[in-house]
């Protein structure tokens, strides 16, 4: 069989979509960042809403994101993302808002535009990256660090006693009546991203409802932060973050 | 027929926020200017113009949501009092860095810290000398009347958007609590989406195929582009200087003594004139309108003729550096203030003048 006879349309299985830029990724080899991006990219693609989507990226491992989703990106100050989404998508009201954020963007400095956009309804979706440690900053504790997990700045693991209680912040706003769906996935396997992707869809989708925020977490590794191979930190993942931040929706009003 | 109304200087940034084609208001209630937020929410703009009005979780969410819109193009504010303006100085830093055009307004209180509700000019420095992180401008207007009040909302909406910078009406509890006869215009319509597409082809509107995506951000991993924004925007900078320089002189022709006063400090001052006049002391008032760009040839130019220059502000001597620096330190300059929420009395002032 020849090349020319390869590449045929009823041959092609899979593309990248034209929503992700070919910029060369800055994540660490087997890092979700990468995976989660093309699934928002796709979705974005597959709605055909490029032209009418705004992102907003973090600060964190993520704050280059707008390298790499080819629409147009604000890049926010730590923890303000859903400040921004609130305003972009209270003045644009038909098009499609996201924002993206890691642990300790969204779930520390950001605590209260987190709450307070979600707790008003903003018609927004979130996306919450949740690898229980900052990345980019060298690997230093978040505050969704697990107990006894080690970190740069809790080097003998992390003691509830002195350095507070691991938050699952996803749980508490699931609680608010602005919460229109929220939801925890993971990306570390092919059936998880694929069920994933589906609940990125739906939150976008929400947004056509005006009906409150659409939060997805999504619980991630970091083998770099965490110091364990690619293979490994997801075997970690599953075993210990997994168990503390159980996959599910916790509300879909929808 | 134009449209005369009696109302308070914080009234006056609201209505003309709507009259002006203001397209959202992000703001937390502080002491003494609530009014703003209030006058808007009983308002209801969004029936008349569309103008969005939200009251945020903090001025931290403000300033954010302010440089979220005006990321995408939009004209839009927020105002506060002096420690919800220190809250904001690492939006504005943001703002400024990333080159987006907001409107920031601070109806000064007394300081430092919680402070006094009552009026002062105490954060000139703040304002003026950065306030936030990295090497940038805010263009700062000084009202010194309700009217001004009314008029600076949509001058401070041209300048942000000429220059792409955010801009700050520098008023204080005096202007912002005190009603005078206003002025007000039509309601001018805001503008449309795809007016701001056209018209702004950096704001993040949402990509359309025929271009690249747009990113609105301060950051530059490469200290060898960072330095080149930091050279784009001093050239801007140089550029306001240049053009944007606004001011006022009262009796300045003749005068032996000059006082350099803005905002209510200002309107004090003119009481001062004339009663220093009635006692045959010849003294002029400049005003600086701009405090940023200042107005630094115009203060050297009549200073440099005065036998004394008085630098008059409710703040513990700030603007007076500023004056200093105009007139090169050739004519004696001294400050007079009071602080902590007191307002000085023309015959203070008058009796600081004596004691040149």
């Amino acid at each position: 069989m020849t090349r020319e006879e390869i590449i045929k349309p009823e041959n092609l299985v899979y593309k990248k979509t034209s929503v992700l830029t070919d910029n060369v990724m800055h994540y660490c080899p087997g890092c979700g960042h990468g995976l989660t991006h093309r699934l928002i990219a796709e979705v974005i693609d597959e709605m055909g809403i490029q032209d009418k989507t705004i992102g907003v990226a973090p600060v964190g491992c993520a704050v280059l994101a707008y390298n790499y989703f080819d629409v147009d990106c604000i890049e926010a100050a730590h923890g303000r993302a859903p400040a921004l989404g609130t305003a972009i998508k209270r003045l644009y009201p038909e098009h499609f808002v996201f924002t993206y954020q890691g642990d300790g963007d969204l779930a520390a400095i950001g605590t209260a535009e987190t709450i307070h956009a979600c707790n008003r309804g903003e018609n927004f979706t979130m996306i919450f990256v949740n690898n229980g440690i900052y990345g980019m900053t060298g690997g230093q504790m978040a505050p969704t660090t697990l107990k006894d997990m080690k970190t740069s700045t809790s080097p003998y693991g992390r003691d509830l006693q002195t350095m507070g209680n691991p938050l699952k912040i996803t749980e508490l706003i699931a609680q608010l009546p602005g919460a229109l769906y929220v939801t925890r996935q993971a990306v570390y396997t092919p059936a998880l991203a694929r069920k994933c992707k589906k609940a990125i869809r739906q939150a976008f989708e929400n947004q056509k409802l005006k009906q409150g925020i659409s939060f997805i977490e999504i619980v991630s590794n970091c083998n770099s932060g965490w110091k364990l191979s690619p293979i490994q930190a997801n075997e970690w993942l599953e075993q210990n973050m997994l168990p503390f931040y159980p996959l599910g929706d916790l509300k879909n009003n929808k | 027929m134009k449209e005369l109304r009696l109302m308070k200087g914080n009234e006056a940034i609201a209505e003309g926020a709507i009259r002006c084609g203001c397209d959202g208001y992000f703001g937390y209630p502080i002491t003494p200017q609530s009014e703003i937020l209030e006058h808007l929410m009983a308002e209801k703009p969004y029936e008349k113009t569309g103008m969005v009005v939200l009251q945020a979780e903090s001025e931290v969410a403000s300033i954010n949501m302010v440089y979220g819109g005006g990321a995408v193009g939009k004209k839009v504010m927020t105002t506060s009092s002096s420690p919800g303006v220190s809250l904001m100085q690492e939006g504005l830093s943001y703002i400024a860095g990333a080159e987006i055009p907001a409107l920031c307004v601070n109806v000064v209180r007394g300081g430092p810290g919680l402070g006094t509700i009552q009026p002062s000019q105490a954060d000139y420095f703040q304002t003026v000398k950065g306030g936030g992180h990295g090497d940038y401008r805010l263009i700062t207007l000084a009202p010194a009347s309700v009217q001004e009040m009314y008029d600076f909302v949509e001058l401070g909406f041209d300048l942000a958007f000429k220059y792409r910078n955010p801009v700050m009406i520098l008023s204080d509890g005096i202007i912002g609590q005190v009603m005078e006869k206003v002025e007000v215009g039509d309601y001018k319509p805001r503008w449309t989406d795809e007016y701001i597409a056209e018209t702004f082809p950096w704001a993040a509107t949402g990509k359309p195929k025929k271009r690249d995506h747009n990113i609105v951000t301060s950051l530059q991993l490469e200290s060898a582009k960072q330095e080149k924004v930091n050279l784009r925007l001093q050239a801007k900078y140089k550029e306001c200087e240049a053009n944007e320089v606004r001011y006022e002189t009262i009796q300045c022709e003749d005068a032996d003594y000059i006082l350099v006063a803005y905002g209510s400090s200002a309107r004090i001052c003119q009481k001062v004139l004339q009663l220093a006049r009635e006692e045959g002391i010849k003294v002029g008032l400049i005003r600086p309108i701009t405090l940023w760009p200042f107005p630094k040839q115009i203060i050297h130019d009549i200073g440099i003729k005065a036998k004394g220059i008085l630098s008059v502000e409710m703040n513990a001597g700030q603007m007076i550096e500023d004056v200093m620096l105009a007139v090169e330190c050739k004519v004696p300059v001294k400050h007079y203030g009071r602080f902590g929420g007191i307002v000085p009395t023309p015959s203070e002032i008058l009796q600081a003048l004596k004691n040149f």
